[in-house]
């Protein structure tokens, strides 16, 4: 099997897989990096999203082969400690019900405020359409993006 | 305060040896015979019956509180620890919570469902707490050579307010345990309380928003192998022939199993197992019926035409009611199969070994599922340790331990560790699916539009008892016959977040609202009416309590300014579940011909709230569940074959779904009754209501998306 060399969260892995091995279980099964979840394998839910280049992306379907020397943030380097302005409004504004989505919410919204640090509520709604919770969390989802983008 | 999600055996006896400078309280907190709390000094877990619920305090201060149900979003992790704190007077600051392993001599009731867990420990809970305070003040009152009764607690320390003196309850904490057990304790006045029934975040946030494993998926052990398994897709079948060559000629395949109706692959990792399962050649042959939706079609209407039903209740005289009426209404309601679709799907690890057997995992009813596993392997359960996770969802879904099961005969069988993962479609075609029912309504109006007989049919798929026959609007209605037809099918079914009521509370709801719209009545009026009568004149027993029904409703009529609003449809809907009142007005408006659900008001009596923060996610996530399954979830089947295979298809609601919510609770004293489940009942029947309002069509099936008022363009 090929070894891959990936910039994740700053740091270099290697990682000895088959060549169209999601990135979802790179990160998983063979980094340790659990933070970022498997939820339906589609690209339908966004348990799964990390940012590739600063964007978000489903890693259940990006290969580990098309990925090359592009940088991988994951919810574990999000912030060094667990300081995002997202991570805290989540906290403050107590989103988290089951949790399991979570992580992936937030990498969806990071990716938002990195590309537009003043969303309207609209461009929120449309921005985390990508990402199911089955709690039921989205009005705490949304005011949590909305504290996090007054702290930027 | 912190969190620390799960302890193996072994870390849980260290962390009580840890705490042996300190009190270690043991206490009833489920045990219904043990009443009186014992100090216990480092006593292993499990040794003393009724006795072994640990609440201790150490000499640093930390209070550590034993969560022992499963935690999957309903908060108990945060809101069991309140209530405990609460009567100690501790700093919550200093609290730690620990997600204990299922341990049946120490805790009963260790599992998760029915909105049940917080009314059945309320006391227990609060008894713990106000017995280690008044140890704490007993300490304190002898060092300082005064009377106990001059002494307070407050925030993690004893206070003499007299001489101005202080001792934290870590300093304390010693001294504590050696003072006499008190036999009654006084537990506090509600208006005394500064925890309970304010908003305090989940001990949980933190690991939660930096990506800590804590959920069974996240379980990762040396040596441990990974599985899935190919099941029948359809329903009604089973194996034929397996052919396995190709896929356990892939690479990092370790096995291929066949037991029961499973084909497992064993493997060194996820995706090589998921990748090798495809090339799996089974031939599948017919072991029962294969139905399709169809057929189901065609069972609902002989069954309610035709079938045997069981009477579940019978008042007065319903035939000549019906022949002396001056109106008759009638109506039919259908619920589709549901699929529970957690966000973590199914997943368990297994280590079964000669000297015992190792679980660990997400699970709803933990105890359960080691007395299977013990029964299928034929391994005491002494023998069987397991550990729970935090669950990512549950919905019911994970009361079935099917999952562990398997895990565990298939680490028994290939003599390895092994973490058993469902995909997604494995869960929507092999699992268990909220029953498909259908209700036929028929009322008899008098002349002057009361409502004097009633009548309700219940069919259900695999539904048990479809109906709840001692709920509103019996009571009310001199004459009345509820019953209930039921048909078998191979398609497994099983409780759904409010089981049976998160379909019949909409129909039983809308139903009544057609007919107070018959009667001319104003559908808040018309309930009010028919709750009065049940005070009046009751008509037989009944479950629910008029009082609160009659407030919710009141309360939510003022809350969202029912009947006030020009340009707005309501629609509304009250219910009564899990011993709670949930009242809800919807809000509808059109907009380019089609009816917007723009906001919900409920108005909630669950008792005392114990963390309002908690207790709006409850209420405002079961809403959005209600409606957004009301709006677009069903699972049909092809020839036994779920159609809905993945969220592609099987359609979830998501953000810009949502409408507004606005959420109030009763504020009455009463002990607490249930919440996670019963703001979702009421939702549909708002919903369709203020559609009916809004466009005069009535929604009778669901999901509403398949509806005419949504398909047709204006």
């Amino acid at each position: 099997m090929p070894v891959y060399t990936l910039k994740i969260n700053g740091k270099q892995f290697k990682a000895d897989v088959v060549a169209d091995t999601p990135l979802l279980w790179v990160l998983r099964d063979h980094l340790g990096l659990v933070g970022t979840k498997f939820g339906c394998g589609i690209a339908q839910c966004g348990a799964c999203t990390v940012h590739l280049n600063g964007v978000a992306v489903k890693s259940c379907v990006l290969p580990v082969s098309s990925i090359k020397a592009a940088a991988i943030t994951t919810i574990e380097g999000l912030s060094e400690k667990g300081d995002h302005p997202l991570q805290l409004a989540w906290d403050e504004i107590d989103v988290p019900q089951c949790g399991y989505c979570q992580a992936g919410q937030i990498m969806t919204a990071a990716a938002l405020l990195k590309r537009k640090p003043h969303p309207g509520e609209e461009e929120i709604d449309s921005a985390m359409h990508g990402n199911i919770c089955r709690c039921g969390a989205y009005h705490r989802i949304r005011e949590a993006v909305k504290l996090a983008s007054t702290k930027i | 305060m912190s969190n620390s999600n799960t302890t193996s055996r072994r870390d849980f006896l260290k962390l009580t040896s840890l705490t042996g400078g300190g009190l270690l309280l043991g206490f009833s907190w489920f045990s219904a015979e043990a009443e009186t709390p014992v100090i216990i000094h480092n006593l292993p877990l499990g040794a003393t019956k009724g006795f072994n619920s640990y609440l201790s305090i150490s000499t640093d201060g930390i209070v550590t509180i034993f969560s022992p149900n499963p935690e999957l979003g309903q908060n108990i992790m945060t809101s069991f620890p309140m209530i405990v704190a609460e009567e100690l007077d501790a700093d919550w600051t200093k609290v730690k919570v620990v997600q204990a392993p299922l341990d049946t001599k120490s805790f009963d009731r260790q599992l998760t469902g029915g909105s049940g867990a917080v009314p059945h420990s309320w006391k227990r809970l609060r008894t713990a707490g106000a017995t280690a305070r008044n140890m704490l003040i007993q300490a304190a009152a002898k060092q300082w050579e005064v009377a106990a009764e001059e002494c307070t607690a407050n925030n993690g320390f004893v206070i003499h307010a007299k001489s101005g003196r202080q001792l934290g309850f870590g300093e304390l904490a010693d001294q504590a345990a050696t003072m006499p057990v008190p036999k009654e304790v006084k537990l506090k006045d509600r208006k005394d309380f500064k925890l309970i029934g304010t908003g305090v975040k989940n001990v949980a946030n933190k690991d939660i928003v930096t990506g800590k494993g804590l959920f069974g998926m996240d379980v990762y052990r040396k040596g441990m192998l990974f599985a899935m398994i190919q099941r029948p897709d359809a329903f009604g079948t089973k194996i034929k022939s397996v052919d396995s060559a190709a896929a356990k000629a892939m690479p990092g395949i370790v096995d291929v199993v066949v037991f029961k109706n499973n084909v497992a692959v064993v493997g060194k990792s996820t995706w090589e197992v998921s990748k090798a399962r495809k090339l799996l050649k089974i031939e599948y042959e017919k072991d029962g019926a294969t139905e399709s939706t169809a057929d189901h079609t065609n069972i609902f209407t002989t069954l309610l035409d035709g079938g045997t039903p069981v009477v579940r209740r019978k008042n007065g005289d319903v035939e000549a009611a019906f022949k002396t009426a001056a109106k008759i209404i009638k109506s039919e309601y259908h619920g589709p199969f549901l699929s529970h679709a957690p966000m973590e799907p199914m997943n368990f690890f297994a280590d079964v070994r000669p000297d015992g057997v190792e679980l660990i995992g997400p699970t709803q009813t933990p105890g359960s599922a080691r007395t299977a596993t013990s029964k299928l392997l034929g391994i005491p359960e002494d023998k069987i340790t397991l550990e729970i996770t935090r669950l990512g969802g549950g919905f019911g879904r994970r009361l079935k331990f099917d999952y562990v099961v398997e895990a565990a005969e298939l680490s028994g069988i290939i003599k390895a560790p092994v973490k058993l993962i469902w995909s997604r479609e494995d869960d929507m075609m092999g699992g268990s699916y909220r029953p498909a029912v259908q209700y036929r309504f028929e009322a008899a109006l008098d002349s002057s539009g009361n409502l004097v007989g009633y009548k309700c049919r219940g069919a259900g798929i695999n539904a048990g008892n479809p109906v709840r026959e001692d709920n509103f609007p019996s009571g009310a209605v001199e004459h009345l016959l509820i019953d209930t037809v039921e048909h078998k099918s191979p398609i497994t079914t099983g409780a759904w977040r409010a089981p049976i009521t998160n379909f019949l509370a909409f129909a039983e709801q809308a139903f009544l609202d057609e007919v107070a719209n018959a009667a001319g009545k104003d559908p808040v009026q018309f309930r009010l009416d028919l709750l009065d009568k049940a005070r009046k004149s009751p008509v037989g027993a009944i479950k629910y309590n008029i009082d609160r029904m009659e407030n919710v409703i009141k309360m939510a009529a003022e809350k969202s300014g029912w009947g006030k609003k020009a340009g707005i449809s309501q629609g509304f809907s009250v219910y009564f579940s899990h011993s709670s009142y949930v009242a809800q007005v919807c809000e509808v408006m059109m907009q380019a011909g089609k009816p917007v659900v723009k906001k919900i008001y409920a108005v909630s009596d669950c008792g005392q709230v114990i963390n309002l923060s908690g207790a709006r996610q409850q209420v405002m996530g079961g809403i959005v569940d209600g409606f957004g399954h009301a709006m677009y979830g069903k699972v049909t089947f092809k020839n036994g074959a779920a159609e809905q295979k993945n969220f592609n298809t099987y359609r979830l609601i998501r953000m810009k779904e949502i409408p507004q919510i606005e959420t109030y609770f009763v504020d009455n004293g009463i002990d607490p009754t249930g919440l996670g489940e019963p703001a979702l009942p009421p939702t549909g029947g708002a919903v369709a209501n203020a559609i009916f309002k809004a466009t005069g069509k009535r929604l009778k099936n669901q999901p509403f998306i398949d509806e005419e008022v949504f398909t047709t363009t204006p």
